[in-house]
């Protein structure tokens, strides 16, 4: 297995004084997870079941002839059922298992269904046909949509919490937390102006703390990890490792393949919405990196 | 099948006992829902309930952000309600000159502009809650009804503020303080169930038909002129046949619009009001409430396809 042969590695790293300590410390980190996922891996015990799911989206306002009136009126006319309805089959029957303990990172070229399959595993997208079963209700991490830009940091960190479905006992306890964690206010009191004056990387900094405010079963991350400056990213990967640590499943989707490597243990290849593979985060990312090379 | 046999390759999949089963016996015999999956009505209902908090803080940050461009800010929160109201006294009252058959019109106009406004806002403002906030619903996860409640605090919460300046107009126009003013409460409480369950109806409607937002003012505007907001409706049910003549003086937003003046207006005697009033206006709440909150929940898992 592609554990052992990481641990000796990691092992051998150790003994060897001459290898970088920003090194020693991301083998250290690998091997902590490693661990959670081994012990918690004993067990296994199912979390998320996708089997066989198809997910097609239905878009209207697309195709021929939208903008001109009289052709509206001779479809009205000729009672075609539904005119400019285009159709995407985004996702074609894929199947797989996570179990608790696992980091899977969903990997694959733009179009490839990796948001889709994320979005349908948290209940929010309906498939067309399969099904998938999940323990407990799976939740994005993102508060993006439920956030106003007109308010201040503030409220928003409220609402954001409230919208995670917090109670506001808990948005109390947690909201000083939010604030030093997303370092808002390091120049200046900013949590107090709407977030309109924001620039755009204190805007995602903001978000990100809010959105990993809370713990869940089964966490889904989409692209989440590539926001703000190089010290917030470092926080922002630690702050998914412990978010990681208690929770029973993370799902990661990036473009990102070193936020990959870091985070995951098993990775699952899509491509035109079916698995192209699927396995130890190390095999499948190389396997991927060549594929992509090749295709340029 | 061939990803569960690899993953077994791999030595992730389960203990020996589970390499056999299907998908779905995996999942029940390891307790897992399908995801996404409508609750029950109970359960719905539990999960709403919870969500009250953000239900209300979402309401009034709309509202706030609603003004935060223009220069006067909140004080529109005020103006809007008062500009309606001078529009429509200039054009019913003064051009055309409706007033002549109705005492302290200015008053009996205001009133009923403010009321209707509440359903009217409430419904087309309910009609589009799912279409535009398809990024919220693709996002997180909460029972969608909070969307269309949401709306209609919204709405509520605005009425007040025009009832503070209704209040001013009817004191203003010599109307004296009385007890009645006290059945202003439990009107706005039938009357904000009544719309919350059409806005939850619209709101299932809207998100299918899209159509409907363009549909909905046409639709509305011709329900305004039918329900005694400028001139008294017993200028057509008199002669008009009977079975219209019921379905008029049934018509809730004209119940609420006339109990509201009857609350306000001392002017207004009980007499203007039909028999059993409370009754029928409890039905209408009861019923398009409660109905409007099944059909919604009836397609929950639908909200935010395509």
């Amino acid at each position: 297995m592609a554990e052992t042969s990481t641990n000796e590695r990691s092992t051998a790293a150790d003994m060897d004084g001459s290898i970088d300590p920003e090194e020693r410390e991301r083998l250290a980190k690998e091997e902590e997870l490693r661990q959670i996922a081994a012990s918690r891996r004993a067990e296994k015990v199912p979390t998320v079941i996708v089997d066989d799911v198809h997910i097609v989206y239905k878009i209207y306002g697309a195709g021929a002839g939208r903008g001109s009136a009289t052709s509206a009126l001779s479809r009205i006319v000729r009672r075609k059922a539904s005119p400019a309805l285009s159709e995407v089959h985004a996702v074609r029957g894929i199947s797989f298992t996570a179990y608790k303990g696992e980091a899977v990172g969903l990997i694959g070229s733009n179009g490839s269904g990796k948001s889709t399959t994320l979005a349908a595993v948290a209940g929010l997208l309906p498939t067309a046909s399969g099904a998938i079963y999940t323990d407990g209700q799976p939740s994005l991490l993102g508060v993006n949509a439920a956030l106003m830009n007109d308010l201040t940091g503030e409220r928003n960190v409220v609402l954001g919490c409230l919208a995670m479905g917090m109670s506001y006992a808990e948005v109390r306890e947690k909201y000083q937390g939010i604030v030093d964690f997303s370092g808002i206010n390091e120049r200046g009191d900013f949590i107090s102006l709407p977030m309109r004056t924001y620039s755009s990387g204190m805007a995602a900094r903001l978000r990100f703390s809010i959105a990993a405010a809370k713990t869940h079963d089964v966490l889904l991350i989409d692209e989440a990890l590539s926001t703000g400056d190089s010290a917030f990213q470092k926080r922002s990967e630690d702050r998914i490792r412990e978010l990681r640590k208690e929770a029973g499943t993370v799902f990661l989707v990036s473009h990102n393949n070193k936020s990959i490597r870091d985070t995951c243990d098993r990775t699952i290849w899509l491509e035109s919405g079916v698995i192209r593979a699927d396995g130890p985060t190390e095999e499948i990312v190389s396997e991927y990196e060549k594929y992509m090379k090749n295709r340029r | 099948m061939s990803t569960v046999y690899e993953q077994r390759l791999l030595g992730v999949a389960g203990p020996d006992g589970d390499s056999g089963l299907s998908p779905g016996d995996l999942a029940a015999r390891y307790g897992l829902a399908v995801s996404g999956k409508r609750p029950s009505l109970a359960g719905y209902t539990r999960q709403l309930w919870s969500r009250r908090h953000f239900i209300v803080a979402y309401a009034t940050a709309r509202l706030t952000a609603m003004y935060t461009a223009a220069k006067l800010g909140q004080i529109w929160q005020v103006m809007t309600p008062l500009l309606n109201a001078a529009v429509y006294y200039l054009i019913f009252g003064l051009l055309l000159g409706t007033k002549h058959d109705i005492p302290n019109f200015i008053a009996y106009l205001c009133t009923g502009v403010f009321v209707f406004q509440f359903t009217q806002s409430a419904v087309l403002s309910g009609t589009r809650s799912i279409a535009d906030n398809l990024g919220l619903i693709r996002a997180l996860h909460f029972p969608r009804a909070c969307l269309p409640i949401a709306f209609t605090v919204i709405q509520l919460q605005q009425l007040l503020f025009s009832m503070a300046v209704l209040a001013t107009i009817v004191l203003a126009t010599g109307e004296p303080l009385t007890y009645r003013w006290l059945l202003v409460v439990p009107m706005l409480l039938l009357q904000s169930v009544f719309n919350s369950g059409l806005a939850m109806i619209m709101a299932r409607i809207g998100a299918k038909t899209t159509d409907m937002a363009q549909l909905m003012p046409f639709i509305i505007r011709t329900w305004m002129y039918t329900s005694g907001v400028f001139w008294s409706v017993t200028t057509f049910t008199g002669k008009a046949p009977h079975w219209v003549a019921v379905i008029l003086d049934n018509n809730p937003a004209l119940i609420f619009n006339n109990l509201m003046r009857y609350a306000l207006m001392d002017s207004v005697p009980a007499s203007s009001l039909p028999n059993h009033v409370w009754i029928i206006t409890c039905a209408w709440a009861a019923v398009v409430g409660l109905g409007g909150y099944m059909f919604f929940w009836k397609a929950e898992e639908e909200y935010g396809r395509g």
